[in-house]
């Protein structure tokens, strides 16, 4: 049976790292930008959750409506006024950039909400739901369930909006896309909005189950490096992949050599898939 | 390119006088800012001249620090202690560089940012050898006064950062520097013509890691504690990088004085603002990049630095 739970729990993790990876992954694969700040908005996001549940008693689930929009106006503005300007400029430009940028609002949350961790607790808690002594959640669930729905979402939005397939002629030649009549730099400020607004509700979700801190953004960020190099660089699928691997990796890893090896062991798959297959499990040039 | 050498030679020189005009805390400012140009300069080796955006001197340096830390816990004097990281430090990062430089741009990124993550968490779990997360003490290493202490480490890192920049002016002048700067325009091309990049790479990476290491570890005699949050910080990767992008992309002198100076910024913050401190960091990132892409070099040596832009 606690195989059974490892491997359930596994799965119910492997949706949220996908979902915290995603955004992360459109970024880098459409703009070509490694984006640091992307642990401090999702951090911000739970700020955003836990604010609304402490003030006004509003589920976090209600919250994702309205952290949709606010991000997306957050992530455009940051990538039209600030980034827009070096992204031509070497890997090390863009990075040191976007952590710089990282620093100010990691700075902001500590200064604003405090370094202490806080917990947003639903009243009366939800339980949890066990089938053959498998226990999971229920709020677990929901939030796994909310990510994977995102997840579909932005699929579907790459995959049938006209911006969407915008998004990917980008992605895949952005000479041509020039070509073909696309407005690449409203097309690169669009998908960053889009990656702040999938970190923010990542962020809210994350807010049901983990405590908040603008301390764990890094820890955040790793998450996403390793999910996106193990799936596969900018696909949904991808992200999807590389989420359930790391999770599984790290539950069976700490049952098997003790949690406090789980971060090295998911490191050091990082830097193996990095060498020996960079493109990730699912990867492909394309994005979908 | 002579010129500016000799000038970073007079500017070290002026900082060793640094002990005539001030007192204990001159000094503490004095050796951090010799740690500081250690890093700066040595990060230029990898990442201006080769042109690989290396985020792993965290990793040597915590990894300089422990290897001189543990072995002072087990009664080795200070000078081979130091020694054995320099060399440790030298080999680890040319076979890990002979494997991590065959990645490029972002990926080789990662692949170094995470190094720092794999050592970090290394000491972290090695409890019996380095403490883990409670950290490590090392012994006093000197029963003399707090003055003849300071004189001794401000010195001593002087020393080092000496070593690091004659290194650096020779490297720059040899052949391998100039097959580092043939690896950074065109590696393809580098190759074509026989020119064995995988052996440059990891030298350079070496070169790269090894002064760090040293300094790392008289970092850690110097405060007589280290923990793994601590010197594994990624601080430490990226304030060298600030550093030089300050100074100028892929000049020596520009790396020291952009250290220099980013000492004198931080020390500032810190003092004053210490709740903001990182903020007020970022938004000197920031500004930098958007301002002044290529540097306070830039400023006056434009012409003379025209290989920088290129970085």
């Amino acid at each position: 049976m606690l195989a059974a739970q490892i491997i359930i729990n596994a799965l119910v993790l492997g949706c949220l790292y996908a979902c915290i990876a995603i955004g992360f992954s459109l970024v880098w694969g459409v703009l070509n930008v490694i984006n640091l700040i992307h642990g401090s908005i999702i951090v911000l996001g739970a700020y955003l959750a836990w604010g609304a549940y402490q003030s006004m008693a509003i589920s976090p689930w209600y919250v994702l409506p309205v952290a949709v929009p606010v991000f997306f106006v957050f992530g455009y503005l940051l990538q039209r006024l600030l980034l827009n300007r070096v992204l031509h400029a070497p890997v090390l430009v863009t990075l040191t950039l976007t952590f710089g940028l990282d620093l100010i609002l990691n700075n902001a949350m500590i200064y604003f909400f405090k370094a202490d961790y806080r917990k947003l607790t639903l009243k009366p808690p939800m339980g949890s739901v066990s089938l053959f002594h498998v226990v999971v959640p229920v709020d677990r669930l929901i939030a796994t369930v909310l990510a994977l729905a995102l997840t579909g979402l932005l699929y579907l939005l790459l995959r049938h909006s006209r911006i969407g397939r915008a998004i990917v002629a980008v992605r895949l030649d952005r000479d041509a896309a020039i070509l073909m009549g696309v407005d690449v730099r409203s097309i690169y400020a669009i998908a960053f909005g889009i990656g702040a607004a999938l970190a923010g509700c990542a962020g809210v979700l994350m807010a049901l189950i983990f405590p908040i801190s603008a301390l764990t953004s890094s820890s955040y960020l790793d998450k996403a490096f390793v999910v996106c190099v193990l799936g596969g660089l900018g696909s949904v699928s991808g992200a999807l992949a590389g989420g359930l691997l790391l999770a599984l990796v790290e539950g069976i890893g700490s049952a098997a050599i003790g949690p406090a090896y789980a971060t090295t062991l998911s490191f050091a798959l990082l830097i193996v898939f990095l060498l020996f297959r960079p493109q990730g499990l699912l990867g492909r040039k394309g994005f979908e | 390119m002579k010129r500016a050498n000799l000038a970073l030679l007079i500017v070290l020189a002026c900082v060793a006088a640094l002990p005539l005009v001030g007192g204990a805390y001159a000094l503490r400012l004095g050796t951090m800012a010799c740690m500081y140009a250690i890093l700066a300069l040595s990060w230029n080796v990898v990442g201006g001249l080769a042109g690989y955006p290396s985020f792993a001197t965290a990793a040597f340096f915590g990894f300089g620090a422990y290897v001189t830390g543990v072995l002072l816990n087990a009664g080795v004097p200070l000078t081979p202690s130091i020694l054995a990281a320099f060399i440790g430090s030298f080999v680890l990062a040319g076979l890990l560089g002979a494997v991590l430089l065959r990645l490029r741009g972002h990926y080789f990124a990662i692949a170094s940012l995470s190094l720092v993550g794999v050592l970090r968490e290394l000491a972290n779990n090695a409890t019996d050898l380095t403490g883990g997360g409670m950290g490590l003490n090392i012994p006093l290493a000197s029963g003399s006064s707090i003055m003849a202490d300071a004189l001794f480490f401000f010195y001593g890192m002087w020393g080092l950062l000496l070593a690091t920049a004659l290194m650096v002016i020779i490297v720059s002048a040899s052949k391998l520097g100039f097959g580092l700067v043939c690896i950074r325009q065109n590696e393809t091309a580098a190759n074509m013509i026989g020119l064995n990049a995988t052996l440059y790479k990891s030298i350079a990476f070496g070169l790269s890691a090894c002064f760090v290491a040293a300094a790392g570890g008289l970092y850690a005699a110097w405060v007589h504690y280290i923990d793994p949050s601590d010197v594994f910080d990624i601080l430490y990767s990226v304030k060298p990088i600030v550093m030089t992008l300050m100074g100028g992309l892929g000049s020596p002198l520009g790396a020291a004085c952009g250290a220099f100076l980013y000492l004198v910024l931080e020390e500032v913050v810190w003092r004053n603002y210490i709740q903001i401190h990182s903020g007020v960091l970022g938004v000197l990132i920031v500004a930098l990049l958007l301002l002044l892409p290529h540097g306070l070099v830039s400023l006056r040596f434009r012409n003379f630095w025209r290989k920088a832009k290129h970085v």
